[in-house]
């Protein structure tokens, strides 16, 4: 089938200099498409070639089977969007009159806004929640409120493609979520495509129907988020070296202490986690188990411990995992157990914690 | 809210407007010899009056002159102010009144021997180069260097520079020339013909048309550039022609009435403040307006302060304008800081 937006051997840069090249990727109407990468790896540039703002350097990007270079500015402008990340300067410009500069390509020949501009301008505002910021003097609201008025600008343009580079970095956990959800809102009313990049990779793998990852020469992916975020991968493009990234939960840790454990965790279904933090952060290398795989604590575990003694998920532990553990423990000088009490189905941690008493460890128990 | 503030830029303009009446008739009025009110209105309906003379041929040409230029300089202050991104640029400033006043000031010395008299034309025209000339070595170094306080600095030695030059083509000019040069260097309304005021009003009133013409991609280009484009307005046109038309009111001011100071920086933020706004659509006709009060108010000074003696009007412009952009620069370093 054919792609609404697709772009064929891509190639973008400054001043001539090509800085990503060969970028193929296509997309449906209505989906959302991510672009990822490390820091100066070229996202926001193939966005600002995307929207026109740059010189292609070879290759084209199509729109509906139509070369978006062979637009005129004012079709481009009423299909496509752009909220960029440039600081704007404005004086005595109200939120309001920020937004309605959005219906520059509907309104006549002096600009003048008319009942039906003023409507979609109202919509906007209702749709992004900037409704009460009308009045406020774009040049006094956060950082966070400007980027939802730069959003409710690009909406009331009402576009068929959105563009947006790292929309979220200004805002609060709160409105993120909202912005996000106010992008798959629009998907649903509206139907439109929404291309942006994204730092925040747990968001980016939530909100997009179609990744891009960009690493400095090329696109080096190109897939849905369950192709993208393998595991491994993303440590790979973004060469993390200093801590680690977790594919599966997208959770982040920092480096591990180093170093042969000095402590023994008895952890499991998530109560060990803090824990394994706090340790991280005291330098102290630590060693735990037994945890299952499949347990809240386990990837925490596997990033953060020296050695983690992990059972397969669902299955009895056998005695060599015991075996293992209790060598682990005589090896530690503390031990550290996060649980208050042990369910019927892990014996087999509770055995661990009367084999620390028997070798009379230094045992902490650890609760919130 | 945003009605009341279309009210507000529309009472804003009338008042400018009957500001700029009242302004008018004093300033036909007072001088060295002083008109009645009713003396004015029975020489408007063809009565003969004593100074029927004065009033027709001196002081109303000169007080339009005023109002024109005034409100081309208020325009163009604006213009490069939206250009530039910068709060305190101006055709003065920017060393662009300077150029042209230097390849006037060739042009006079030059030619004035071999031509008897040169045509208005031929100075707008070699003004507008002069401010070409000015605009391009900024235009330039703008580029290179991205800092506000920079541009301004570069355009204030540019305007040096050319200074410099008219000073030392003024050196090795005949007597009779310097006189000539000196007041006119100095900036001045004084001696304008109605040949002078039709000339002006033509040019001014074509240009400030296709100014407000502009109005719509100046609203976009507040945004800064990307957004401009991104919303369909073609930058480099627009960048072009802002270039030329603010070239083309500086020229036109400098070859008439010669270089004058800070009416183009303070006008269009003294307007701001009154409109409570900067919308183009309002700002252009308030600026055109708001220079022209401003200047027929300073001539107006300028020729009654020290009367006999008449002062530059760069003198009285410098005494209020001057104050204007120390004002701006001191609120902007508060913005920043909170």
């Amino acid at each position: 089938m054919e792609y609404y937006f697709k772009t064929e051997k891509l190639s973008v840069g400054y001043h001539g200099c090509p800085l990503v090249e060969e970028i193929e990727f296509g997309i449906n109407k209505g989906e959302i498409l991510t672009l990822i990468g490390p820091n100066g790896a070229g996202k926001s540039t193939i966005l600002k070639s995307i929207a026109r703002q740059l010189e292609l350097l070879g290759g084209a990007a199509y729109m509906e089977n139509r070369d978006i270079a062979g637009f005129s500015k004012q079709q481009l402008s009423q299909r496509m969007s752009v909220v960029l990340t440039d600081k704007i300067r404005t004086e005595l410009m109200t939120c309001e009159d920020v937004i309605e500069t959005g219906r520059y390509p509907y309104t006549g020949r002096f600009g003048v806004l008319s009942k039906e501009d003023h409507r979609a301008v109202e919509e906007a505002m209702e749709l992004v929640h900037v409704t009460e910021l009308r009045d406020q003097d774009f040049s006094k609201i956060s950082d966070g409120q400007r980027q939802r008025v730069m959003l409710a600008k690009g909406l009331c343009q009402e576009p068929d493609i959105i563009v947006l580079d790292e929309p979220t970095s200004y805002l609060d956990v709160k409105y993120k979520l909202e912005f996000l959800s106010i992008l798959q809102e629009l998907r649903k009313q509206k139907n439109i495509t929404v291309i942006m990049s994204l730092h925040e990779l747990d968001l980016a793998e939530r909100v997009s129907d179609k990744i891009l990852c960009i690493n400095g020469k090329c696109v080096e992916r190109f897939g849905t988020p369950e192709e993208i975020f393998e595991e491994g991968y993303i440590s790979k493009l973004f060469h993390i070296t200093s801590g680690t990234f977790d594919e599966t939960t997208t959770g982040m840790e920092l480096k591990a202490a180093e170093g042969s454990p000095k402590v023994f965790v008895i952890a499991g279904g998530g109560t060990g986690r803090r824990a394994f933090r706090y340790l991280q952060r005291a330098c102290v290398p630590f060693a735990t188990g037994i945890l299952y795989e499949n347990d809240l604590d386990y990837p925490v575990a596997k990033a953060l411990a020296g050695s983690v003694i992990g059972a397969a998920a669902f299955e009895p532990v056998r005695d060599t995992l015991l075996d293992e553990a209790k060598k682990s423990i005589r090896s530690c000088e503390k031990v550290i157990c996060t649980k208050a009490h042990f369910a019927a189905l892990e014996k087999y941690n509770e055995q661990l914690l009367e084999y620390a008493k028997v070798c009379e460890k230094d045992i902490k128990i650890w609760q919130k | 809210m945003q009605k009341n503030r279309i009210r507000r830029g529309i009472v804003t303009l009338c008042l400018l407007l009957a500001g700029i009446l009242v302004l008018l008739v004093l300033s036909v009025c007072i001088g060295s010899v002083n008109i009645s009110l009713s003396d004015i209105g029975r020489s408007l309906c063809g009565k003969e009056i004593e100074n029927a003379r004065i009033l027709w041929d001196i002081r109303m040409p000169r007080a339009l002159a005023a109002i024109i230029l005034g409100g081309a300089l208020g325009l163009a202050g604006y213009l490069l102010q939206t250009f530039f991104h910068n709060p305190i640029a101006g055709p003065f400033v920017l060393g662009i009144s300077s150029g042209a006043k230097m390849m006037v000031a060739l042009l006079l010395v030059f030619f004035l021997e071999r031509m008897k008299r040169i045509s208005s034309w031929t100075m707008i025209a070699a003004a507008f180069a002069g401010a070409m000339l000015a605009m391009g070595v900024v235009l330039i170094i703008s580029r290179r260097i991205e800092s506000m306080s920079a541009l301004v600095v570069s355009g204030i030695m540019i305007g040096y520079i050319c200074s410099a030059i008219t000073e030392l083509v003024i050196t090795f000019a005949s007597d009779a020339q310097i006189v000539n040069l000196h007041n006119w260097s100095r900036g001045s309304f004084s001696g304008i013909t109605w040949d002078n005021v039709r000339i002006m009003a033509e040019i001014i009133a074509v240009t400030g048309v296709i100014v407000f013409g502009l109005a719509k991609p100046l609203s976009a280009y507040q945004l800064g550039e990307a957004y401009a484009r991104n919303l369909g307005v073609d930058i480099r046109l627009l960048r072009v022609a802002l270039v030329m038309l603010s070239s083309i009111l500086s020229a036109c001011i400098v070859a008439f009435a010669g270089p004058i100071s800070f009416v183009g920086i303070a006008v269009p933020h003294l307007v701001k403040r009154l409109l409570g706004s900067t919308r183009p659509i309002f700002m252009i006709p308030a600026c055109f307006l708001g220079g022209s009060i401003f200047c027929l108010f300073c001539d107006l000074l300028a020729r009654t302060l020290c009367a006999p003696t008449e002062l530059s009007i760069s003198t009285v412009t410098a005494i209020f304008g001057a104050p204007v952009v120390l004002w701006v620069m001191m609120k902007r370093n508060k913005d920043k800081v909170a």
